[in-house]
């Protein structure tokens, strides 16, 4: 209904009148801010500037409404965007300005994109009729963005702004989620329309969820039913649907060892009698040889990644595999499908428990038992509990994970603390794992921390970070000190792009070429921004420097000097087939 | 094996959606060799007429990721026996060739037709499919061919149904639409919010 004669509401307002479901002339930087607010929005990470200063000048109005986290960078915003999104389950929100502020946007973008994160990127552009005109910080940040994004829009007229705002937050958090990004030029910000705010729920063209075809999940069951060796993959796509528990359910009632892939770790307790590790180039060696012996493979929101396939050609040829995934592009994309299964992991999940036959596979199970002993004793006893030498990685880690009792949101940089820190944290609760996996973007860990402490503030965050990371974006200690964000940060330092030099000792005859660092005073640094700090290098000051770290109230940096030239075993070569893995 | 395909694209009329298709081929290194596209007889849906030289598993793969695209309907991959098309090519002559005997054989035999003869030039017109468009090109080329421009392909896919069919599925599956999963249960608007 219209009412043309009330004046503008301010949301507090405008609740208590139900029938106020116009508001009149309006500018368009309120209607962005006021569609925020209608789709639930708490927290934006941003940072402004010219062609976004109207949007921000009508923030000003609804501060006690939303939160806005001013980064120090944009990529920034778009990391902690992904990590606020992954541990939350809302929708992140990032606003940046035209020009170089939309293009510092990319490699956020890029990664949410490639990790499924749902996010809605707002940005500011020139007036319209400057668009083409090589303005001053214009950029053709749609054309840039097409290809990274879900869905991208730019918006030119105020009247708009609703409407793409709505499919925006639709699409980016519908289906397979991803990031989303709406350009709005300046004289859309700034003319005035009539207000009205409708969610979407519909797009004729789009089919985030595909109805469930049971005739796929009846052959599905059938194959585990009559499996010998079933083998659960359980990817993001589990967490992403919310789909643990039946998940879990499933390899209970079948008897079913689960592995789980670098994103979809947290989904499953690492103690739980079904799990058996995690996979890919430097994951577990049971999970990893066991693919190639098993007879039915119920891959689960996971995608194949070369990371975790090796040579395609020899992987997991013996198995019927059964895929079981909400976007279509990703069945038969790597390994072909003998059952696809193109659903929601919980929906499909759901039916599929009422089809399997209680059945254990004990002997199945005990043969990744047997294989991990082959691992802890040439890999993980030497890592965790080492006597002699500079600190490990590991240790850290183990420390980290039982002061934390596993329980901590653990976001990891990229890398070998990132690989170390993935194999050896004891997760026991879902979401709880951040990490860029697909992109393996260094400099993810701090912002994304941030956010994720954001998201959750009632959960210890530990960020686990390179030293060659933490450089890429440590200007982000600036925001975790206004905005006082409780993050914990531990460097990891060896003093060397550690996975490039692990890469160049073994594969390129130990020429270091650029990977050694030399780095500068880390806790000093974090000290300019007024967050505590340790250094650690003495394997006696660990533990409670780790104990000062968790019990301190706030933001805090523990820099541990670790052995420099570690190696992250086990280890498949790139491109070689699993069976090639190595363990030292 | 390499192979021309057709690849047939439902869209929506949304700027910038040619770009969204042909980045798929360029990501995978894959040469477009004509492409037409035009209104369907929906209003509002567009179709994409794309022609390829490639293989038939990599274009079933590039066309899943053209369908992820929001504003996809659907998109296909099609063997040559599986369409019906045509191309249409227009070529200019110098208008001194028309006293040249043979020509008038040559329109005939080639089904061409003259669209509009000035004092230097004329122009001729044959639909036909890629080979012998080219044919008569190469057989006008000794009577002075000034210009010559071919147009990409136009198909009907055999085992196509009418498009509002398609359509109509769509708007059946609409409840399937409103079920979500994680990332929605928290946007649930409440009648305050709806009120704003």
């Amino acid at each position: 209904m219209q009412q043309k004669d009330v004046l503008p509401m301010k949301p507090e307002l405008a609740g208590k009148s139900a029938a106020a479901a116009v508001l009149p002339n309006i500018s368009g930087s309120e209607a962005v801010i006021r569609s925020l607010i209608a789709e639930g929005v708490e927290t934006i990470f941003g940072y402004p500037g010219g062609a976004i200063m109207p949007i921000y000048d009508a923030l000003y109005d609804f501060q006690n409404e939303v939160h806005h986290i001013l980064v120090r960078h944009e990529q920034g915003a778009t990391h902690a965007a992904q990590g606020y999104a992954r541990t939350s389950g809302k929708v992140g929100v990032v606003f940046a300005t035209s020009g170089p502020g939309a293009t510092n946007l990319v490699t956020g973008l890029a990664d949410a994109y490639m990790d499924s994160t749902p996010m809605v990127c707002i940005t500011g552009q020139v007036a319209a009729h400057l668009l083409g005109t090589d303005a001053f910080q214009e950029t053709d940040v749609i054309g840039i963005t097409m290809p990274i994004t879900k869905w991208n829009i730019q918006v030119t007229r105020p009247e708009d702004i609703p409407g793409a705002i709505a499919k925006a937050f639709y699409i980016a958090g519908s289906g397979r989620p991803g990031p989303v990004l709406v350009d709005i030029t300046r004289n859309a910000q700034v003319a005035k329309f009539d207000f009205e705010y409708k969610k979407c729920d519909y797009i004729r063209s789009y089919r985030p969820v595909p109805k469930l075809d049971t005739e796929a999940v009846k052959a599905a069951a059938e194959l585990i039913n009559n499996a010998q060796r079933p083998y659960i993959f359980c990817g993001h796509g589990v967490l992403l649907s919310g789909a643990e528990k039946e998940l879990i359910a499933l390899a209970e009632k079948a008897g079913i060892p689960i592995a789980s892939t670098l994103l979809g770790l947290s989904a499953v307790p690492v103690d739980h009698p079904k799990y058996v590790g995690y996979l890919g180039m430097h994951g577990n060696y049971a999970p990893n040889i066991m693919t190639n012996e098993c007879d039915v493979l119920i891959a689960v929101g996971m995608r194949f990644d070369d990371r975790i396939t090796g040579d395609v050609t020899q992987y997991v040829k013996q198995a019927k595999v059964i895929h079981i995934e909400i976007d279509a592009a990703e069945i038969n994309k790597i390994i072909k499908a003998d059952v696809a299964v193109h659903a929601d992991a919980k929906t499909a999940l759901e039916a599929l428990l009422e089809l399997v036959k209680p059945q254990q596979h004990d002997a199945w199970i005990q043969q990744f038992r047997e294989a991990d002993k082959k691992e802890e004793e040439k890999v993980s006893k030497k890592e965790l509990y080492p006597a002699e030498g500079g600190l490990k990685m590991a240790e850290v880690v183990r420390l980290i994970s039982e002061r934390t009792a596993g329980k901590a949101v653990l976001v990891t940089d990229v890398g070998q603390h990132q690989m170390i820190a993935s194999r050896y944290y004891r997760f026991q609760d879902p979401n709880t794992n951040i990490t860029s996996g697909g992109m393996g973007t260094m400099g993810f860990a701090l912002p994304a921390a941030m956010g994720a402490k954001v998201g959750t503030p009632e959960k210890e965050v530990v960020a686990v970070i390179g030293d060659g990371c933490f450089q890429m974006t440590l200007q982000e200690l600036g925001t975790i000190y206004q905005s006082e964000i409780g993050v914990k940060i531990v460097i990891l330092n060896n003093n060397f792009l550690g996975m490039v030099r692990q890469w160049q000792q073994l594969f390129f005859d130990k020429r270091y070429s650029s990977t050694e660092m030399i780095n500068p005073d880390f806790v000093q640094i974090a000290k300019g921004f007024f967050i505590p700090g340790r250094k650690v290098t003495d394997r006696a000051d660990i533990t409670a420097a780790v104990d000062e770290m968790i019990s301190h109230n706030g933001a805090y940096l523990l820099e541990v000097v670790v052995e420099k030239e570690d190696n992250v075993f086990p280890m498949v070569p790139s491109g070689q087939p699993i069976a090639n893995i190595r363990l030292e | 094996m390499q192979k021309e395909y057709t690849v047939t694209v439902y869209t929506e009329d949304r700027i910038g959606i040619t770009n969204r298709i042909t980045v798929i081929f360029t990501r995978r290194g894959i040469n477009i060799t004509s492409l037409t596209t035009a209104e369907t007889e929906i209003p509002g849906v567009y179709k994409f007429i794309i022609t390829v030289l490639s293989e038939k598993s990599k274009l079933e793969k590039i066309v899943g990721q053209i369908e992820r695209l929001i504003e996809i309907h659907r998109a296909f991959v099609h063997e040559e026996d599986e369409v019906v098309y045509q191309e249409l090519a227009l070529y200019k002559i110098s208008t001194k060739a028309l006293k040249n005997g043979n020509i008038e054989q040559l329109i005939r035999e080639n089904n061409a037709r003259i669209l509009t003869i000035t004092d230097e030039y004329f122009v001729l017109e044959k639909t036909g499919h890629q080979e012998e468009l080219i044919a008569l090109q190469a057989k006008l080329a000794p009577y002075g061919l000034i210009e010559y421009s071919k147009s990409g392909r136009v198909a009907i896919v055999k085992w196509s149904r009418r498009f509002h069919d398609h359509l109509k599925e769509l708007e059946a599956q609409r409840p399937d639409n409103l079920k979500q999963a994680r990332y929605t249960a928290h946007t649930e608007v409440s009648a305050e919010e709806e009120s704003i």
